[in-house]
C-alpha cells in the first residue's frame, strides 16, 4: 500500500474527525484521580460492580458461544428460504438502542410478558435478577459472535471437512474435531468481542433487569448512578472500561476489520 | 467564490425577512425533577398563553442527575429540583442564587390497579412475595423513600433501584414490580394503571421544591417571570390539579 498526501481539505476533517474521538478520553483521563485510584476501585461498591460485571459479561459470552456457533453455522451453510431475514432479526440488536431492546425484553419475559406469564406460573423470575441482566447482555452482544463466526465459516477451506467426510466422518465429527478447531480463531475473536460488549452494555440491563448493587448494577450502571455522588469512583471505574475496551480493539484490529 | 456568494445570498434570504415579520422567540430550558414532568408541561403551556415570544425546553429526569448536569456547564435556563439537597449542589457551585420554594409533594406507595398483593402500608413492604422497587437512594424520591422507610421502621428490600421516581412508577405500571415508593403525585399522573396507598402522616416525608433561574440564563428576566408564574394563584392551580401542596 503506498503513502499518499492527502488534499488539504481531507486532512483537516480527518483531525477533526480524530480530536472529536480523543478530546472526551483526554477529559475523562484529566479528571481521573490517580492518586487515589487504587483506593476508589477498591471500595465495596466499585468492587462490587467489578465482580458482578465479570460474572455477567463472562455467563453472557458463554450463553453467546452455545447458542451462536450454531446459528453461525446453519448461517453459513444452509440455504432457507427467509435466511437473510432472519439473520437480519437476530443481529439487529447490533444497531437497535439497547433501552428498547430492554423493553422488548420485558414485554417477552416480564411478569405480564408473553411468554414471562408461564415463567411466573412455574416461579420463574428475570427481571431484577442476574440471570435476567445476563440475558440482556447475551441480546445486545450476541450478534457480534455470530457475525464474527460466520465470516470465518465462509472464509474457510472446506476441503478439510469434505476429506474428513470421504472418511467416513459423520456431520457431528466432522463439525467437531475438523470445522471447529479451523474456524477457532473466529470464534475466539468473536467470544472477545461479544465480551467487550457486553462488559459495556447499559440501556437493555437498567431498563429490563433494573439497578441493584450485587445483583444487577453492572459497571456501566454504577458509574451512571457513581456519577452524581462518588464522581471519583465513576471516573475510575468508567477508565477501567476504557482501558478494557482499547486494549481488545487494539488487540483484535486485523480480525475485526476482516470479519465485517 | 460562487459557493461563497450562494450561502450568503441563502443567509440574507433566510435573516432578513424575521426580522420585520415574526416576533422573535425566546427558548427557555427547564431542567426539573421527573417528578415534574406532567406539571411542568401544562404549566409551560399556560405560560406561553400569555407569553406567546416563550417556548419552552423540558429537561426531565433526576434532580441529582440535573444538578450533575448542570455543575458542569449545561445549559439550563431555570432548575426545579425535587429536593434542597440537589439544589445546594448548584448553589454551592455559585451557578444560581436566592431559591424559591414552589411546591412541596408527599410520598405514596403505587401498587398494581386493584392492588393484588393488598398492601395496606410500609409495613407490607418488608413482605417476602413483595417485589419492591425504589428510587436510588442518590436520587430524592430514593432518599425519602428510605426516610420513610426508617420512620415506619421497616427494613425493606428493593429489588432494583431505579434512576428516577418515574422509573419507579413505570416498573409498577407494566406489572413487573407488585409495589414501589413514588410521589402523591405520581400516582394521579398514573391514575389508569397504577393505584396508590397512602402513608400515615407519622411516617410521611414531605418533598420541598425550590426553583431558582441559572447564571447565564439566556433571558434570566423571562426565566425569572415563568418562576413567578408558578408562585402566583394559576400557577399554583395548575400544580394543585397534579396533586402537589401549596410550598
Amino acid at each position: 500500500m503506498s503513502s499518499e498526501r492527502p488534499p488539504a481539505l481531507l486532512a483537516a476533517l480527518a483531525i477533526v474527525g480524530v480530536a472529536f474521538f480523543i478530546l472526551p478520553l483526554a477529559g475523562l483521563l484529566a479528571r481521573a484521580p490517580w492518586q487515589s485510584a487504587l483506593g476508589e476501585l477498591t471500595t465495596p461498591e466499585a468492587l462490587t460492580a467489578l465482580r458482578l460485571s465479570f460474572v455477567i459479561s463472562l455467563a453472557a459470552t458463554a450463553l453467546a458461544l452455545l447458542l451462536g456457533v450454531p446459528l453461525a453455522w446453519i448461517y453459513a451453510r444452509v440455504p432457507f428460504r427467509g435466511r437473510d431475514l432472519i439473520r437480519a432479526l437476530t443481529t439487529l440488536p447490533m444497531i437497535l438502542p439497547p433501552v428498547v431492546g430492554g423493553v422488548a425484553l420485558l414485554f417477552a419475559f416480564g411478569r405480564r410478558g408473553l411468554f414471562g406469564q408461564a415463567l411466573d406460573a412455574i416461579g420463574i423470575r428475570l427481571p431484577f435478577t442476574t440471570f435476567g441482566a445476563i440475558l440482556a447482555a447475551t441480546f445486545v452482544a450476541m450478534p457480534l459472535l455470530v457475525l464474527t463466526v460466520e465470516a470465518g465459516l465462509r472464509s474457510m477451506d472446506r476441503r478439510y471437512e469434505d476429506a474428513a467426510r470421504t472418511l467416513g466422518a459423520g456431520r457431528w465429527i466432522v463439525f467437531r474435531r475438523v470445522t471447529l478447531p479451523l474456524i477457532a480463531p473466529s470464534v475466539f475473536a468473536g467470544a472477545v468481542l461479544c465480551w467487550a460488549r457486553a462488559l459495556g452494555e447499559f440501556g437493555a440491563t437498567i431498563t429490563f433487569a433494573g439497578n441493584l448493587p450485587g445483583t444487577t448494577q453492572t459497571l456501566p450502571l454504577a458509574v451512571y448512578i457513581a456519577l452524581e455522588t462518588r464522581p471519583e469512583v465513576a471516573i475510575m471505574l468508567s477508565v477501567v472500561l476504557l482501558a478494557v475496551s482499547l486494549a481488545i480493539l487494539v488487540a483484535m484490529r486485523d480480525r475485526y476489520l476482516r470479519a465485517f | 467564490m460562487r459557493g461563497v456568494l450562494a450561502i450568503a445570498l441563502l443567509l440574507t434570504a433566510c435573516v432578513s425577512p424575521s426580522r420585520t415579520e415574526t416576533p422573535q422567540i425566546t427558548d427557555v430550558t427547564v431542567f426539573a425533577g421527573s417528578s415534574l414532568t406532567d406539571a411542568f408541561a401544562r404549566a409551560g403551556d399556560d405560560f406561553t398563553k400569555t407569553n406567546t415570544r416563550v417556548r419552552f425546553i423540558f429537561n426531565f429526569g433526576s434532580s441529582s442527575t440535573l444538578a450533575t448536569q448542570i455543575t458542569n456547564g449545561a445549559p439550563a435556563d431555570v432548575f426545579a429540583s425535587a429536593d434542597e439537597a440537589n439544589m445546594q449542589k448548584v448553589l454551592d457551585a455559585g451557578l444560581a442564587k436566592s431559591p424559591r420554594t414552589f411546591a412541596s409533594n408527599e410520598l405514596q406507595i403505587a401498587v398494581p390497579t386493584g392492588n393484588p398483593k393488598r398492601i395496606a402500608g410500609l409495613a407490607d413492604l418488608a413482605r417476602p412475595d413483595i417485589v419492591l422497587v425504589l428510587a436510588a437512594p442518590t436520587v430524592p424520591a430514593g432518599k425519602y423513600a428510605l426516610e420513610a422507610l426508617a420512620k415506619a421502621g421497616v427494613t425493606a428490600r428493593p429489588v432494583s433501584q431505579e434512576v428516577d421516581v418515574r422509573a419507579v412508577l413505570n416498573k409498577v405500571s407494566l406489572g413487573e414490580a407488585d409495589a414501589g415508593i413514588v410521589y402523591v403525585t405520581d400516582v394521579r399522573s398514573a391514575a389508569a394503571r397504577v393505584a396508590g396507598v397512602a402513608i400515615p402522616d407519622q411516617q410521611q416525608v414531605v418533598a420541598r421544591y425550590p426553583i431558582a433561574v441559572v447564571k447565564g440564563a439566556k433571558d434570566p428576566q423571562l426565566a425569572g417571570q415563568f418562576i413567578d408564574y408558578l408562585t402566583s394563584p394559576e400557577g399554583q392551580k395548575i400544580l394543585a390539579g397534579f396533586g402537589f401542596s401549596r410550598p
